[in-house]
């Protein structure tokens, strides 16, 4: 039986893909203004949230992160005119997929950040991590609903 | 007018820029003419047709309201639009023409035309063009203030907009300068009102800028012309630049009336017509009404209309607000995303007229400079397909941003270095895995994920 303590000795590892232009920049504002962001977060630096395939956030998963998050410019504030207008579609279609791999749906997430919003960056990876915290390690959730190494060779195929 | 008569420049009026393609130093321009009906290089600008046109009738009295006038005066359907304008010829408005909408008329027009410059037969044209740079300078549209009904526009003929009361009191308008209530009386009790559409969350949340300082000018020329009682109604006054803050004084030392307050709402006495301004002045902390003459209202700006359109014939992106976006707001303020192409003017975001000068000055230099070097830096990251692993299906074509992707004569897709601006959406798009981001590769980046989640534990 698992207890509170466990849950709370559980460090979540969440892989947040950062635009160049406004999240990562947001991130930095974050920092600068010296506001609390969760350690959890493990930032990778893309130029476009456009740039982040599918085949990304699945390997993200499969190389052990509990939980992925997507933030990039605000709809119509996009560096690259309407690039983001792409991540939309394709971070919200994995969404749907996720579930049939066995991954909770809800450890993906795609949020916009500007440049300016420091405190809103704070704000989505606090909250986030709090809400993979709550759904426990990935590959408890993973052993759960198929065996692992089924998983395995699932996201191996999509993931290729 | 400069610009009309430089040997260097060929202005084409009554022109839409269709389709450009291309990058820059390499830009093909399509631009349509559309038809003037009169053929400029004949036109003399001598006015004979207006007289002459069957619309201009009896007595002088002229059957179209007059877009340069904002409609307080008439004109004809031959006509010269203003007498300032470039070129100052005359044109035939389409929409009004007898010949033209109903195919009825004596066409006097054609009779006294002195260098046959009508023509009816007039159609549109097409014209290419290739040019190493563009300019976008497509300025700004006035806000409608019908859409907030507070301010009571269109419910009396006495509450007009800036521009409006700019024609009522210039010496060539309607009133041939003479400041004029629309019963023909001299007012002696007026109010401006300010930020109307601007600053409000309802219309446009930015401060459209130069509107304090017009505001400013028209209170100071309605008192002395008229000598009325002003009532200058503003939230702040923001007289931000060089010599605006002594001429704000000198409004208020001519006794010019300033209230701090928003107004909430203009309302017209049904039976004397009289206007009622319900305004709470913060700085007294008192309701006040006022009863005046005449109301002018300092309306927004707003991007044009086919903003949309000229945004993806150009390449353009567009800030929150509308406005074409700038490569960035403190240090590119004249290029955009897309190389070669520059913003001049309000079509960047509102400014006024020494601002706007500033802004086409630089935007000009940013041309000099580019036709000077001859060559253009491009960024390290930009995509790259390899053309063994292209399967030719189009899928990055229809994701870029930026037209950079083509299809080539071997059916592969091939990058524009000079377009492409490295954002990486081809890649993600990309099937087969053929394209690259250079400096952002999936290995680069895989190999980020795996090392930060091993690093971790």
């Amino acid at each position: 039986m698992e207890t509170n303590e466990d849950k709370q000795a559980f460090e979540p590892k969440v892989v947040a893909f950062l635009c160049n232009w406004c999240s990562y920049a947001g991130a930095d504002s974050a920092g600068i203004s010296r506001l609390k962001s969760p350690a959890n977060i493990l930032p990778i630096r893309v130029m476009c949230s456009g740039r982040v395939s599918p085949e990304m956030i699945l390997r993200a998963f499969r190389s052990g992160a509990d939980g992925v998050m997507v933030l990039g410019c605000h709809i119509g504030d996009c560096h690259y005119i309407d690039a983001n207008h792409r991540t939309v579609k394709r971070v919200t279609l994995l969404q749907n997929l996720l579930g049939y791999t066995g991954i909770n749906p809800d450890r993906l997430v795609l949020d916009w950040v500007s440049s300016s919003e420091g405190p809103k960056f704070a704000k989505v990876t606090r909250k986030f991590v709090e809400k993979v915290r709550e759904l426990g390690p990935m590959a408890e959730e993973m052993g759960k609903s198929l065996p692992a190494s089924k998983i395995n060779v699932l996201v191996e195929e999509v993931a290729g | 007018m400069d610009v009309g008569r430089h040997p260097n420049i060929e202005l084409l009026d009554y022109s839409e820029v269709v389709n450009v393609q291309g990058y820059v130093g390499n830009f093909q321009v399509k631009v349509r003419r559309k038809p003037r009906y009169v053929d400029t290089d004949l036109c003399t600008g001598c006015g004979l047709c207006t007289e002459a046109c069957v619309l201009h009738g009896g007595g002088g009295r002229l059957l179209v309201p007059s877009e340069f006038e904002e409609g307080m005066g008439k004109r004809a359907a031959a006509y010269i639009p203003f007498d300032q304008a470039v070129p100052l010829k005359a044109t035939i408005d389409p929409n009004s023409c007898l010949w033209l909408t109903k195919g009825k008329c004596s066409q006097k027009c054609m009779e006294v035309c002195g260098t046959d410059a009508i023509d009816f037969e007039m159609e549109e044209t097409f014209v290419d063009f290739e040019v190493g740079s563009i300019v976008v300078a497509t300025g700004y549209e006035m806000w409608d203030p019908e859409q907030i009904p507070d301010y009571g526009y269109g419910k009396s003929p006495n509450i007009i907009t800036g521009l409006e009361f700019e024609r009522l009191t210039n010496a060539g308008g309607p009133t041939q300068g003479e400041i004029k209530t629309a019963e023909g009386e001299t007012p002696e009790k007026v109010a401006i009102i300010h930020c109307v559409g601007s600053r409000d969350e309802r219309a446009h949340a930015y401060c459209s800028r130069f509107c304090c300082m017009y505001s400013l000018k028209q209170a100071h020329q309605i008192k002395e012309k008229t000598g009325a009682e002003v009532y200058s109604i503003y939230m702040d006054m923001r007289t931000f630049g060089k010599d605006y803050e002594e001429f704000y004084r000198r409004n208020r030392e001519e006794g010019i009336q300033f209230i701090q307050g928003r107004p909430s709402q203009v309302t017209v006495d049904p039976e004397s017509g009289r206007l009622f301004i319900d305004v709470e002045d913060i700085q007294l902390g008192q309701v006040l009404e006022l009863d005046v003459d005449m109301v002018v209202l300092a309306t927004a700006i707003e991007p044009p209309e086919n903003a949309d359109k000229i945004a993806s014939t150009f390449g353009l992106g567009r800030t929150p607000d509308g406005w074409f976006a700038e490569a960035h707001p403190k240090l590119r303020p004249v290029e955009t995303a897309s190389a070669g192409v520059l913003l001049a003017g309000c079509a960047q975001g509102p400014r006024d007229v020494p601002d706007t000068v500033a802004h086409a000055g630089a935007a000009a230099a940013e041309v000099v400079q580019l036709f000077n070097q001859g060559e253009v830096t491009i960024s390290p990251t930009i995509a790259e397909v390899n053309p063994a692993k292209c399967v030719g299906c189009g899928e990055c074509i229809l994701s870029c941003p930026y037209t950079a992707i083509w299809r080539n004569n071997d059916e592969k897709a091939e990058v524009n270095p000079a377009l492409c601006q490295g954002c990486g959406t081809c890649v993600a798009a990309c099937p087969s895995g053929a394209i690259t981001a250079l400096h952002f590769t999936d290995e680069e980046i895989v190999s980020q994920i795996d090392g930060l989640l091993k690093l971790v534990v």
